[in-house]
């Protein structure tokens, strides 16, 4: 079993990820962003399965194993595609979905054949291979379609506050862990900093889209140009 | 190699959408009115200053927090960390930056001064939900 510090930090991911769900029904959001609380309701599902194989199992089993690297997979997938949804809430005006979801296959697609280009030489254990290497690229897929979707926010004058938010905090979070499998890819004695590391990073979003659906209501405003880095 | 270009990438980005995500936190509270109770607590009586950060944080330790409240606070102080250092390095260089910092970091005690502000109310309703039980 894993410490006492990292059940701590899997417990308050667990309670953040439930306060995501509850403070979205309660203020009304569940249906408009249904995708990214599908995304929460499968990391509880995920959470709770993770913790019956762990104590079942034990940590250093290959089905905890296993089921790590494959749930992980499946939920950038469906993270990848809760982040194609904002791009359709953003394009919303222009009748875009249909694009954006052609657009969002194909990089999918792409991005899998390249997993799969880099991982073929290894015969040993080819697929969860294949699923551990898919969720880092796509990690940082969904950094650079997060970064191009603030780019469009920018440009259209897009001022609904918390879709803002919502896609920033996003973007933080795909950038954090992009940059955590990068470091441990370089440096993999590093590997025993960096691990757990993901499990806090995890907390993060949760935290901030509970704090977006409960502390900002559909119709707040801003301006998004005072937000950038670089005044426009 | 191709690591190391990620790296690089994903840290940059990473900043920009750090700063503009602490950026809309702040925006999104700038608007509410400090009532006069937290004005005489934090003493922020016109605009705040950077200086009155750690003690309003403080402050906010004193009052039960809640989950979703939590993130908001934890990323401004990271934001405030970060103004402070671009504060003692870069901003040394370039004068117009120290000003800029000094409005950031005026903006993130505000920032905190709300969440002050919302946690006194949570506690007051929890007690009065208490005194009424």
């Amino acid at each position: 079993m894993p410490g006492p510090f990292a059940c701590f930090i899997w417990f308050i991911g667990f309670l953040c990820q439930a306060a995501v769900l509850v403070c979205a029904l309660k203020k009304g959001a569940f249906r408009r962003y249904l995708l990214l609380n599908l995304y929460m309701a499968g990391l509880i599902a995920v959470d709770l399965g993770r913790y019956k194989i762990l104590s079942e199992y034990g940590q250093g089993s290959t089905q905890y194993l296993y089921f790590y690297y494959y749930s992980d997979a499946i939920l950038t997938i469906f993270l990848y595609f809760a982040l194609c949804t904002l791009y359709s809430h953003v394009f919303s005006e222009m009748n875009a979905e249909r694009y954006v979801k052609m657009g969002a296959l194909l990089l999918l697609g792409g991005t899998a054949i390249f997993t799969y280009a880099v991982v073929q030489q290894s015969t040993a254990k080819l697929v969860t291979h294949f699923a551990a290497e898919l969720s880092q690229n796509l990690y940082f897929v969904g950094v650079v379609l997060t970064y191009v979707l603030w780019g469009a926010i920018l440009k259209l004058r897009e001022t609904r506050t918390r879709l803002i938010q919502l896609v920033l905090s996003l973007g933080v979070y795909f950038s954090l862990l992009a940059a955590n499998y990068a470091i441990r890819n370089l440096y993999p004695s590093l590997s025993s900093v960096f691990i757990p590391l993901v499990q806090i990073f995890g907390t993060f979003l949760p935290l901030a889209w509970a704090y977006a659906f409960w502390r900002l209501p559909e119709e707040a405003r801003l301006v998004p140009s005072r937000l950038a880095v670089i005044p426009r | 190699m191709m690591a190391a270009i990620i790296l690089v990438c994903s840290v940059v980005f990473l900043l920009q959408f750090f700063v503009s995500y602490s950026r809309s936190l702040i925006a999104a509270s700038i608007k509410h009115p400090l009532s006069a109770e937290v004005q005489d607590v934090t003493g922020i009586k016109t605009s705040a200053k950077g200086e009155d950060f750690a003690r309003v944080v403080q402050l906010l330790h004193l009052c039960p927090d809640r989950p979703e409240d939590r993130s908001g606070i934890q990323a401004i102080g990271a934001y405030f960390g970060l103004l402070g250092f671009v504060r003692s390095s870069v901003a040394r260089l370039v004068p117009s930056l120290l000003a800029w910092t000094e409005t950031e970091r005026g903006q993130c005690t505000y920032f905190a001064a709300v969440t002050l502000e919302r946690r006194i109310a949570f506690s007051r309703d929890m007690f009065a939900q208490q005194l009424e039980g």
